[in-house]
């Protein structure tokens, strides 16, 4: 079997608060192919943010491995840190997280000027992005302008334009109306065909079903990994009520 | 990334956070303003007492016949003739090393007339030292010679004022004019001094030789019999020691006299430059307590850069958070700040140079008061403001980039 595009061994996260030590992940190993789409699930409190920013190199295991594209990146410097979070990784957040009073391009363009491309190709590629989210007519529009579902919209062409090889999002939809979540599924499928390996993280199953493969976490450990054929949501948008 | 990518970055980050960056901004323009300002009006405040001591002639005293005594009434400075022209000469000859000029001057009043114009004014009757030891410069013509003295020549030297009063904007020079009815050529121009402390016109004056004014000026009075002048001018050398200078001429003056001990000298002896040295040390103190109270206001400029700079960037942790999820490198984050830090600093301080500047010179027009820029206190204030921003800039980006990104992101 080809190496996975994730795999950890044995993540162990513990915090220190004061003179007790809370362990938030207490040995978990798991693989994920490149080309999955990954929902992790748990209620709050079971671990399941802390993985993510482990596997978003945002934050380092206590003890554990982390192998990302074939690369041992737990122990890596803060620079190359950023580094990895630069070329291989995409992030959306639960909200949005866009620099305000800043248009839309320029948002998207922020990886881009951290990876030293030039000023033109920057506007370029992050026009791309914004076109393929399905917001070419909106891209000097600064965040306040925009509704929530465009802003995450906006995140999500941000998270693209490195061309990176994993999406985290974690919990996109959690500050979205339930038709704006289902659109924002749609296109976080619709890329997940085209074959980018996409990592979720939300508390609600419905949300969760548009995923192939679901990960439940409780006090730090997976409790079930199962896949599951996934729920359309481009279907399940088709037979919502219009937008009036 | 590169500096230049940076810099945008930095310039757009002050560009979307117009209040933010323009009160930063306010504290280091107060600051630098209010400094350039009150060192100014202390400086120009100084700078006058100084040239009042310059118009005067620095290490000057003055000696005086004493004054007269009427049965009991006393008569005031010069009502006794004790001091005479060889006084002045014994002066300079016994005292080489402490005294560098020592010139009499004979005084008298009159009404000066040249054509159909005429005024009325102070001469003196002074030998050549007299420009040396008052500091007079020439503006025109030259000064009084030896020979002239010599000579009794029917010369004069002219203050500005005079000048402007008898010949308005026609050169003086050769002209004639007449002091009680004897006729004088005009061969100088005196520059111009000012008023003194006192407010008293330094220019309106005429400087003739000194036998001229005794033998044919004042020649009706009792005056010109005698050698006897009114006022010595003295000038102490530079480094000499006034006090010191001032006992040997008084026990000189005393033996020329011949004083018996415990007899009253029959001079005076003042110290102009005594008095005008405790008046520059007032101006001085008071320029220091300018300096204090702009040093304040510099300080609580500074203390609200850093209450700016220390919320924005703390405020800011979130974006800082962000930009590191994104790729940003420590070095990336700390190097924006500190351009957006440095920029403010320096925008700030150039329009606090300006409104400084503005500002003094607003002063000196408004309330008359004399200022003086100095670059010192520009330089001073503006490397303040700036090393405080900077640094209030810098210290909590730094921190803030040595924080996990996860920790930034979550940063409440």
């Amino acid at each position: 079997m080809a190496e996975p595009l994730i795999r950890t061994v044995s993540f162990v996260k513990e915090y220190v608060m004061g003179s007790n030590v809370v362990a938030a992940l207490r040995g978990v190993s798991l693989s994920i192919a490149a080309g999955e789409f990954v929902a992790v699930m748990g209620p709050s409190g079971s671990g399941k943010s802390t993985f993510m920013n482990l596997l978003g190199c945002l934050d380092r295991p206590t003890s554990g491995e982390y192998w990302l594209g074939g690369e041992e990146v737990a122990h890596l410097s803060g620079d190359e840190l950023a580094l990895v979070r630069n070329r291989k990784i995409g992030f959306v957040f639960q909200h949005f997280n866009l620099l305000p009073r800043t248009s839309a391009l320029d948002n998207v363009a922020l990886p881009l000027l951290y990876s030293g491309v030039p000023a033109h190709e920057r506007h370029a590629l992050a026009e791309k992005r914004l076109a393929q989210v399905g917001l070419a007519e909106r891209m000097d529009h600064q965040p306040s302008q925009l509704s929530g579902g465009q802003q995450q919209r906006v995140a999500i062409a941000r998270a693209l334009v490195n061309n990176p090889m994993l999406v985290l999002a974690d919990e996109p939809t959690g500050a979205l109306d339930s038709r704006t979540s289902v659109e924002i599924m749609a296109l976080l499928q619709e890329l997940n065909r085209s074959g980018l390996t996409v990592v979720l993280v939300t508390h609600e199953r419905d949300i969760a079903e548009f995923a192939g493969r679901i990960v439940s976490f409780r006090d730090g450990h997976v409790i079930e990994d199962h896949v599951i054929e996934p729920h359309d949501a481009a279907a399940v948008l088709a037979k919502m009520a219009p937008v009036t | 990334m590169n500096f230049l990518a940076t810099l945008r970055v930095a310039l757009n980050a002050l560009r979307v956070n117009k209040l933010r960056s323009a009160l930063t901004m306010l504290g280091i323009i107060i600051g630098v303003a209010a400094v350039i300002v009150m060192i100014a009006v202390g400086s120009g405040a100084q700078a006058k007492v100084e040239d009042q001591i310059r118009s005067l002639g620095s290490n000057l005293i003055i000696v005086f016949s004493a004054s007269a005594t009427f049965t009991g009434a006393r008569g005031g400075a010069g009502t006794l003739q004790t001091i005479s022209e060889d006084d002045a000469y014994a002066i300079a000859r016994e005292l080489p090393d402490e005294i560098q000029a020592a010139a009499p001057g004979l005084r008298g009043t009159g009404q000066v007339v040249a054509g159909n114009a005429n005024w009325s004014t102070v001469f003196y009757g002074v030998t050549p030292e007299y420009f040396e030891a008052r500091e007079w410069a020439i503006a025109e013509g030259r000064a009084i010679e030896q020979a002239e003295v010599t000579s009794a020549a029917k010369v004069a030297v002219i203050g500005q004022t005079v000048a402007k009063s008898l010949f308005g904007d026609a050169s003086p020079i050769d002209q004639v004019i007449r002091i009680r009815k004897v006729p004088l050529t005009v061969v100088g121009v005196l520059d111009r001094k000012g008023q003194n402390m006192s407010g008293q016109d330094q220019d309106d004056i005429i400087l003739l030789p000194i036998s001229t004014a005794r033998k044919r000026v004042l020649g009706a009075t009792a005056l010109a019999k005698s050698r006897s002048v009114g006022s010595i001018s003295v000038k102490v050398r530079q480094g000499a020691d006034m006090k010191e200078a001032e006992t040997k001429m008084r026990e000189l003056l005393r033996q020329r006299h011949r004083l018996q001990p415990g007899q009253d000298d029959d001079f005076n002896v003042r110290n102009l430059s005594e008095i005008l040295q405790t008046q520059e040390e007032s101006s001085r103190v008071l320029a220091m307590l300018l300096a204090a109270v702009a040093s304040v206001s510099l300080l609580v400029g500074g203390i609200g850069i850093m209450n700016i700079m220390l919320v924005s960037v703390t405020e800011r942790t979130r974006e800082i958070g962000l930009r590191m999820a994104v790729g940003a490198r420590a070095k990336d984050i700390l190097t924006q700040f500190l351009v957006e830090a440095v920029t403010l600093s320096l925008i700030g301080g150039v329009i606090g140079i300006l409104l400084g500047v503005g500002g003094a010179y607003l002063v000196g027009e408004l309330a008359g008061w004399r200022t003086q820029l100095s670059s010192a206190s520009i330089v001073l204030a503006v490397g303040f403001a700036a090393c405080v921003g900077v640094f209030f800039g810098f210290y909590p980006a730094k921190k803030a980039s040595r924080l996990l990104p996860i920790e930034a992101l979550r940063y409440e």
